[in-house]
């Protein structure tokens, strides 16, 4: 008969695991048990406090050999944890490993029911579907693909410049892809870095030069991801590249362009001051900008919108660079892994309206405060407020869109000591008295409580308390013409109305807002706030659901500068893990056309994703190419003869687990 | 669409003024509405601090009620009051997430020969004028448009808070935008949804009076030439205490205070009986408010 490989009489061997209380505590592990071994086909039926263990292995192999089992059952916790475990147990016991099969009664059963009695049931229901579907496994080979050794990495910032360094300089080829035009992220943008005060740009900058630089690398900028195919090993990208209007290799940066244009000032808000000053049509986005070219903004260029444009920038271009004409391109590449570096985006400020951000113009976002302390800022470094003052007191309000349940639940994990790190700058620009509202100091991490103790030593004040809301409301002559914070001082319990000139939002740290379009398209998850989600939180933190994709920084979720290099590094040396070791195993589960029952009608050969299948013209029937198949199982639904099966999945498997859940009796294996 | 109207004790007593402006305005839209037969009291914010299952029990006697005057669909049932718009919605809301809280106030309500379904949507009549009849309608009415009449609109806490339902719980904007289609001109100010302490005035009065004192003041501060509220206990508390107020803090506080309904009406050319004006013991300074041809208009 086909679909069950195995010729001879089917013995089963199942094995119930305790996993400590996990199961045990909710499922009776001994009623499964006892259970099981009544049904038909059930050699050995047994329960064990581990599975997992050595000793929990060593009994499946000793009893494949004494009782002649063929067929090996663990009903324990997720095949995800401990599939290939149990697979490679049965191996060395002497049998096929796709004899193998694994009932989930951990996540499925124990720990998500608290009725003992009906677990038990379920546990059981569970375990005879298992029985059912074991009669129809069969012997198969394990599959092995060739890891390309070229990685894509998406996203310019620390996390992606700093794995991409990584990889270049192990050796391999690296596309780093940034979808601005230039590298450097938000950290290009900060001021000083806690807990060391080292100044951002210092510490980035040679490392941006270095990406610039390398044989290795591949650097793209004003470019996108468009369309991601293939699977662990063959990648097929195609990467858009958008027009800046200037060619690349003939610019050299010398910015005389820009100087020419015919706006003798900028006009449009400046994406890199976050608007605090503004820039021309032709520009580069800062003086250390990765690489050194121009661009042109075709929404604000008199050319672009008019085409009547005197084009003093064509003109003072000695090298020819400009090019109106410029179309977007598309770049195809291969790639054997992928890394996804993408970032975060920053919490809109004027979601929460009682903080007066966009209202009262001396409210600031942290971000905002880290290009007006920096030197080469819209002020120079100066701190001039919105409307020309210098602050002599400044307010920081902590965790605005963090640990709020009406915004962000969670906690952004910089914010505290950004916020530290901001009032010690403006303390330093100012003189000012700064006022940190807080609702935790979380300071955790290395020298960090050191820096809030020097904070203390430097005289700001903290005061402890969610603050309810900034305003204009005065209420004495003293507060006339300042923002008024009011907060609860939940430390002496009293309501504090608090005057200042200057109030800085720190703001949290959001998904991007196409984090999940980017997700569809690589196939990967997110966790329920939209943050990438790792395979594993502990044990596997740069890995993802899908082979060959990792993610480092803060797409995964926040953390500050040295969290997003370690992490990038460690994704990085998980690509190498695949690209050094060139192959890769995958699961057999590829599709397979029954030929005498093919019809030969193409319908398969249009929807695989994969372009797996080809039809073999002198037969007229579809042949599925084993290497190239990820065994999705389109086909096998498409087929409209039911000539398409896949290992691993076939029907009298399926059904057979159908029946065993329903307690019927299954014809096929009787 | 026919609206249910849930008035509320209040509107028959101290609120006079809002029910008359408010079925005055809703007549001359020619918005449809029928009043809620055999209402009873929503049991207002003091019964739900005494036994919440009892308090729910009585306001939902008024949602099943709202079932058995509209047999089909999905009913909106308006209470212009904060504190029924609050309790009736608590109770919708609560009756819709808590199975077991709708199954106890049933097996009650059933004694009654009564049973809620829930089909019942709690509206304030703001949300109503403002999101469904829409500002570009009622711009279209106005007869005589507000220009220069500087107004703060006062919404109070019920009405936002705890639920957010047609507007921000801190900062809301619809009244400013209904100031805005009349003509007149919206007073931006941060204490919109500030306390106006509720029945304080009449327990712990130097604690109610220095709350209406704030908001007074400062609405004074920026300008307002009038304040609008969309509560009747709001209103009474900010016009009737302005006297003592001014003896005890030694202020000057003239402000009038009327219905966000009154105005509307005003603008729409209804007359001062049909909206209560007489009702008011302040009233507007009258040179506030030209008619477009450029002659004042009488309406107060």
């Amino acid at each position: 008969m086909h679909g069950n490989g195995y010729n001879g009489t089917v013995r089963i061997g199942f094995y119930i695991c305790h996993c400590g209380h996990n199961i045990a505590s909710i499922v009776d592990v001994k009623a499964v048990a006892e259970y099981i071994k009544s049904l038909s086909g059930v050699v050995v039926s047994s329960e064990y406090k581990y599975m997992c263990s050595d000793p929990g292995q060593e009994l499946i192999q000793k009893d494949i050999k004494e009782h002649s089992l063929n067929r090996i059952i663990v009903a324990s916790c997720s095949p995800l944890l401990h599939e290939h475990t149990f697979r490679t147990a049965v191996e060395k016991g002497g049998l096929n490993p796709y004899y193998f099969q694994m009932v989930n009664i951990r996540e499925n059963v124990s720990w998500v029911h608290t009725d003992m009695k009906a677990a038990t049931e379920k546990a059981k229901d569970l375990a005879r579907a298992a029985v059912q579907r074991v009669f129809h496994h069969k012997s198969l080979e394990t599959k092995h693909v060739k890891i390309h050794p070229d990685v894509l990495i998406v996203g310019g910032g620390i996390a992606g410049i700093h794995a991409a360094l990584t990889l270049a300089n192990a050796g391999k080829k690296v596309y780093l892809v940034e979808r601005d035009p230039t590298i450097g992220g938000h950290m290009a943008m900060f001021d000083k870095t806690f807990p060391t005060l080292d100044c951002a740009a210092c510490i980035l900058t040679p490392k941006m030069s270095q990406v610039k630089n390398h044989p290795n690398i591949t650097l793209w900028t004003y470019s996108e991801v468009a369309k991601v195919d293939g699977y662990v090993g063959n990648y097929k990208i195609s990467v858009r590249r958008k027009p800046r209007y200037i060619i690349e290799g003939l610019c050299v940066g010398c910015m005389d362009c820009i100087e020419k244009c015919v706006y003798k000032e900028g006009k449009t808000p400046d994406e890199f001051n976050l608007g605090l000053s503004k820039r021309k049509p032709i520009y580069i986005p800062f003086p250390q900008a990765t690489p050194q070219i121009v661009v042109i903004d075709p929404e604000t260029c008199i050319e672009f919108k008019s085409g009547r444009c005197k084009k003093t920038c064509v003109e003072a271009c000695d090298r020819k660079a400009i090019d109106f004409q410029q179309k977007e391109e598309i770049k195809e590449i291969e790639v054997g892994t992928i890394i996804l570096t993408t970032g975060y985006q920053p919490f809109d400020a004027s979601r929460v309206p009682f903080y007066g951000y966009g209202k009262y113009p001396n409210v600031y976002t942290s971000l905002e405060v880290e290009r007006l302390v920096n030197a080469s800022g819209p002020t120079g470094g100066e701190l001039i407020l919105r409307d020309g003052r210098h602050p002599k007191t400044v307010g920081i309000i902590h965790c605005v869109g963090s640990r709020d349940k009406n915004t962000n639940r969670w906690c952004s994990r910089t914010c505290c000591m950004y916020s530290l790190k901001l009032a010690h700058l403006l303390k330093e620009h100012t003189d000012a008295e700064v006022y940190n509202f807080y609702i935790d100091i979380r300071a955790a991490g290395k020298s960090y409580e050191e820096f809030y103790d020097k904070l203390l030593d430097e005289n700001v004040h903290f005061i402890r308390g969610r603050v309810a809301e900034v305003s204009d409301w005065a209420v004495r002559p003293s507060e006339e013409g300042k923002l008024i914070i009011r907060a609860e001082d939940t430390l002496i319990g009293i309501v504090r109305r608090v005057p200042v000139d200057m109030v800085v939002l720190a703001v949290g740290m959001e998904p991007q807002a196409d984090s999940q379009d980017v997700r569809r398209m690589f196939n990967i998850s997110c966790s329920t706030e939209g943050f990438f989600l790792e395979r594993h939180p502990k044990l596997a933190p740069v890995d993802t659901f899908t082979d060959g994709i990792f993610i480092a920084g803060c797409c995964q979720g926040p953390k500050d500068i040295p969290d997003s290099v370690a992490q990038a590094g460690a994704a990085a040396a998980q690509a190498l893990i695949l690209i050094d070791s060139g192959e890769i195993e995958l699961e057999p589960n590829t599709a397979y056309v029954v030929q005498e029952e093919c019809s030969g009608c193409r319908t398969c050969l249009t929807i695989c994703p994969f372009t797996a299948i080809s039809r073999d013209e002198a037969k007229q029937k579809a042949f599925i190419n084993e290497a190239l198949c990820k065994g999705c199982g389109t086909c096998v639904a498409a087929c409209p003869s039911g000539a398409i099966k896949q290992n691993l999945f076939e029907d009298e498997m399926i059904f057979s687990e159908i029946d065993g859940l329903l307690k019927m009796e299954s014809p096929a294996c009787c | 669409m026919k609206y249910l109207y849930y008035p509320g004790c209040s509107l028959r007593s101290t609120g006079r003024a809002y029910e008359e402006s408010l079925l005055s305005v809703l007549k001359v839209l020619d918005i449809p509405f029928e009043e809620l037969n055999d209402w009873n009291c929503c049991g207002a914010t003091s019964y739900v601090s005494i036994d919440e299952t009892d308090a729910f029990a009585l306001a939902a006697r008024n949602l099943a009620l709202a079932e058995l005057q509209s047999p089909d669909g999905t009913i909106n049932l308006i209470a212009p009051c904060s504190a029924c718009f609050l309790v009736l919605l608590k109770t919708e809301r609560y009756l819709e997430s808590y199975p077991d809280v709708r199954e106890k106030i049933n097996s009650t309500l059933d004694k009654a020969g009564l049973h809620y379904h829930g089909r019942v949507n709690v509206r304030h009549p703001l949300d109503v004028f403002v999101n469904d009849y829409g500002l570009e309608n009622i711009t279209k009415r106005v007869k005589y448009p507000l220009k220069g009449l500087k107004v703060a609109s006062y919404y109070g806490c019920q009405m936002v808070r705890p639920f957010k339902t047609f507007d921000h719980s801190h900062y809301p904007e619809t009244m400013d935008r209904l100031v805005n289609a009349l003509g007149a001109e919206p007073v931006d100010w941060p204490l919109k949804t500030r306390c106006c302490g509720g029945s304080l005035t009449g327990t712990i009065q130097e604690a109610g009076l220095r709350l209406n004192r704030l908001l007074l003041k400062e609405a004074e501060k920026r300008g307002a030439d009038i304040m609008l509220t969309c509560c009747p206990l709001c209103q009474h508390n900010l016009e009737c205490y302005q006297e003592r107020i001014n003896r005890k803090f030694d202020e000057k506080i003239d402000m009038p205070i009327a219905f966000f309904t009154q105005l509307m009406g005003v603008a729409l050319g209804l007359s001062e009986k049909e909206l209560g004006m007489q009702r008011l013991f302040k009233m507007p300074s009258l040179n506030q408010i030209t008619h477009p041809k450029g002659e004042m208009v009488n309406a107060w």
